[in-house]
């Protein structure tokens, strides 16, 4: 047995100076220590298994150490060209996640407001029958399933199986909304297409890197660190364009700070530059691209009623000039708060023809009610200048889970998609129902409600059911009091399947012990198009059982068994090789999973044995029918480079709310911590969430550091504690809190405004009043 | 018997007195950068209450500037 004697505490003190010497190469690029101790980490009775880690959509290969069907050890995996053997401080204590003393491990059901511990076989039988009561009383459009972009792709194609193909509903979505869905918009309005052109490898060839909004040093950390590195060998040059000062600015070559929803004006001025100083790539522009305007002043969905469908027009270069005009660097600097000179500058990086650039970005640009319109104008920046599907030039939007991209977005997990294509067009319904084995009228062709709809529809009533697998919306949902009093109401049923009680789970008819990531075979995609697998290495506690597994039982009991005939033992794999035939083809075809079983994963397109690096470029995509560059999203070819003008938020600071509000993450937690605070160390270095606040203001109001503070917006009021000048320093105006807390429920303050293009929320800027207690 | 790694950033000019004054300590192993200022510092201590007492003992250390938590490891963890 692996018993806890010295060879133990001896591989345990590797692991932690591992640990520290790889967070320390990653603050000091290029440190070397009297010891190198990372590369050291062997112990005789460990079985080394490799599977993605599961904390961010970076996607890092792990090697998980199993001994005597426990998980001890994780190191990173140096066969994967994602993290080249690193790891971060989340992936490292990963599999700690698996062993809280409050995993759940039971069934429970709420009976007269307690929850009671149930068998698995009940709760399944409960489930379905309330499933088939609800369906039957008030149609199929009252039940629903809400999961997560940490679904496993076997997961989230049977949730679209059953509830799209043999339901009859179009109401699933994905938290996947809430992070990437002005990315997806932004790509298929572009492009035509989903999801990156290049790959990590481009941070190996580009000279200067972009930050839109995005705090890397703390979400990205493996790839920071890879930047990082590029600046030791290669002098590269990193600027940080954010709202707030944080460990990335601090880090970068340069930071410059706009003020909230402006970067929507600095994009186009940077345009602007681009065009006035002759920089424009003509011959690429003019075989490559095309111009269109939609349509202005398009709200911000905060009624129920909201509705917006764009109507894209055709203009041409000259109007596209005329537009830029109003966004002259100095016009724009006065109330973006960017000094001109820093917009021209920003302009020369990308207008250089000599410098390569990477811009990257996540949620500033995606949780933003113009999130499709900023990612549009960064695409223009790149298609403007050529510099995009090869080698160290691309635009990336980065994601936030491990499998946003592999689940959410190319399995389709929402209420408008299909594993391939849109439930309103006839042909995708037809070849979604032949490869499923369904009756093709099964599948409605209209969508339903995208999330914040879904849980309007849940508060008015209409949804009278609702299961939420891996996500925790009792935390996340924007203007949160509406959401979860309307959860809470008579007549609503909730399952939830997770792994540790929540505030989800406390709103809960029904709570299913879940499976976690390595307890089952699964695979996920990351940013970058990378598709991986693993098997189960662990058998999960208890009754707990994995997410894809729940929905089958409860297929089979609603009477839907023959249309999924899987073998139990190997479910995963019979169900990944019944979805590819969804993309194949060499646009978006996958890789098998003989090769997935054998590699740290692999890229799609997945063509000839290759994986396709750089998408619509003849030079490295076998797709590609033209010889240079081919956007065959679009039927011309063509990319779009978009006419989007600046507008207004929703809601901005007045006279009795004179403060945005900012929310987001650190690099200790994932997302609203269910996991991540039931590790001791993670938990111990931020045990609480707070507010950071900027150190003059705070001074006026008399607020030091770990003062009790009351932050008040027009839905609810929050007391927590102040930081000052610690982590993140806000500019005057502004504050910022973590999410990652579920004692301090920040979204009960945030505003469920979202962009009509993508429906996704704004969680980067509302009004509040801050007050010391 | 918990386990813990830190990074540790001294005052300027005071790396020697510190890298001193923590190797002085039973619990205390370190692993110094050779190009850089900061080091590593791993403790490994008998008890919750011996782990804060070292974790005390260096954070009041006039010659650090700095100590950030990177990885730990608590009995129970340890003994997996
Ligand atoms: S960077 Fe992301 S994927 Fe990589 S180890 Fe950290 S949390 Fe995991």
């Amino acid at each position: 047995m692996f018993t806890q004697n010295l060879n133990r505490r001896v591989f345990v003190k590797k692991m932690a100076t591992s640990a520290a010497v790889v967070s320390a190469v990653s603050l000091f690029p290029g440190i070397v220590f009297a010891e190198e101790q990372q590369v050291n980490l062997t112990e005789d009775n460990l079985n080394w298994k490799k599977a993605p880690c599961r904390f961010c959509g970076v996607g890092c290969g792990l090697l998980i150490g199993i001994s005597n069907g426990k998980a001890v050890a994780v190191k990173g995996d140096p066969r994967s060209s994602v993290n080249k053997g690193l790891a971060c401080v989340k992936g490292y204590h990963s599999v700690m996640a698996l062993y809280g003393k409050d995993r759940l491990k039971k069934p429970l059901v709420k009976k007269n407001g307690v929850f009671v511990e149930t068998s698995m076989k009940e709760a399944l039988d409960l489930v379905a029958s309330k499933m088939s009561e609800t369906i039957k009383n008030h149609g199929k459009d009252a039940v629903s399933i809400y999961g997560s972009g940490q679904w496993a792709i076997p997961d989230g194609y049977i949730a679209s199986k059953l509830f799209k193909g043999c339901i009859g509903t179009n109401n699933i979505e994905a938290n996947a909304r809430l992070c990437m869905a002005s990315a997806v918009t932004g790509f298929m309005t572009s492009f035509g297409m989903d999801e990156p052109m290049g790959c990590y490898e481009d941070i190996d060839y580009a000279n200067v890197f972009v930050l839109w909004g995005n705090n890397m040093a703390e979400m990205h950390p493996v790839l920071f660190s890879r930047m990082l590195d590029q600046r030791q060998k290669r002098g590269i040059k990193i600027i940080d364009f954010a709202t707030r000062t944080t460990r990335t600015s601090n880090a970068a070559d340069k930071s410059i700070l706009f003020k909230p929803q402006t970067d929507l004006a600095v994009a186009n001025a940077i345009c602007y530059e681009i065009i006035k100083n002759n920089w424009v790539n003509k011959n690429f522009v003019e075989t490559n691209c095309k111009f269109q305007k939609g349509k202005t002043n398009i709200g911000h969905g905060l009624t129920d009623d909201f509705k917006f469908k764009d109507e894209p027009e055709q203009i041409d270069f000259d109007a596209f000039k005329v537009f830029l005009e109003d966004y002259i660097p100095e016009k724009v600097e006065k109330y973006s708060g960017v000094a001109a000179r820093d917009i021209k500058y920003m302009a020369a990086l990308y207008g250089d023809p000599n410098k390569k650039v990477v811009s990257f970005w996540c949620m500033g640009p995606n949780q933003h009610t113009r999130g499709t319109w900023m990612n549009n104008l960064i695409y223009n920046i790149h298609l403007l200048t050529g510099k995009i599907s090869s080698p160290g030039n691309s635009p990336f939007s980065l994601t936030g889970q491990p499998s946003a991209c592999g689940t959410a977005r190319e399995v389709g997990t929402f209420t408008h998609k299909l594993p391939k294509g849109l439930v309103a067009n006839e042909k995708d319904r037809a070849f979604a129902a032949k490869i499923w084995g369904v009756p093709v009228e099964n599948i409605p062709d209209k969508p339903t409600h995208h999330t914040m709809s879904m849980f309007r529809a849940l508060d008015r009533g209409e949804i009278k059911f609702m299961w939420i697998q891996v996500t925790n919306p009792m935390v996340t949902i924007p203007n949160l009091n509406r959401y979860r009093k309307g959860a809470e109401k008579e007549g609503r049923f909730i399952v939830v399947s997770d792994v540790y009680p929540t505030p989800t789970t406390d709103v809960a008819d029904v709570i299913l012990p879940s499976a976690m990531w390595i307890e089952k075979t699964g695979l996920f995609g990351n940013s970058e198009r990378r598709t991986q697998f693993w098997e189960q290495m662990l058998t999960p506690p208890g009754e707990a059982m994995d997410d894809g597994k729940q929905l089958l039982e409860v297929a089979e009991r609603l009477g839907y068994g023959k249309y999924f005939q899987y073998s139990k033992e190997n479910y995963a794999e019979e169900v990944y090789n019944e979805y590819t035939q969804f993309h194949a083809g060499k646009k978006h075809g996958m890789a098998p999973l003989e090769v997935l079983k054998k590699e740290a994963g692999m890229i799609w397109p997945f063509v000839d044995g290759k994986p396709t690096k750089w998408r619509f470029n003849s030079k490295y995509d076998p797709a590609c029918e033209k010889e240079g560059f081919h956007f065959y999203g679009n039927e011309d070819g063509k990319a779009v480079i978009w006419q989007r003008p600046y507008e207004a938020p929703a809601e901005s600071p007045d006279s009795e709310y004179p403060f945005w509000l900012n929310t987001g993450r650190v690099v200790e937690h994932w997302h609203t911590g269910s996991m991540t605070r039931r590790i001791s160390v993670l938990h111990k270095a931020v045990p609480n969430s707070y507010v950071e606040l900027n150190p003059e203001e705070a001074k006026e109001l008399g607020i030091k550091n770990r003062d009790r503070v009351r932050i008040t917006s027009r839905r609810g009021t929050i007391v927590m504690l102040a930081s000052v000048n610690e982590r993140g320093v806000p500019p005057r105006g502004q504050v910022f809190v973590p999410f990652f807390d579920e004692h301090f429920l920040i979204n009960e303050l945030t505003l469920d405004s979202y962009c009509p293009i993508s429906n996704e929320p704004d969680y980067k800027k509302c009004a509040v009043k801050i007050e010391k207690v | 018997m918990p386990i813990k790694s830190y990074i540790a950033y001294p005052v300027d000019g005071k790396r020697n007195e510190l890298i001193m004054k923590i190797k002085a300590l039973d619990s205390c192993e370190l692993n110094l950068a050779i190009n850089e200022e900061i080091f590593i510092v791993v403790t490994d201590t008998f008890s919750e209450d011996e782990d804060k007492m070292i974790y005390e003992t260096i954070v009041n250390m006039p010659e650090l500037k700095h100590l950030t938590l990177v990885s730990g490891f608590s009995d129970e963890e340890i003994s997996n």
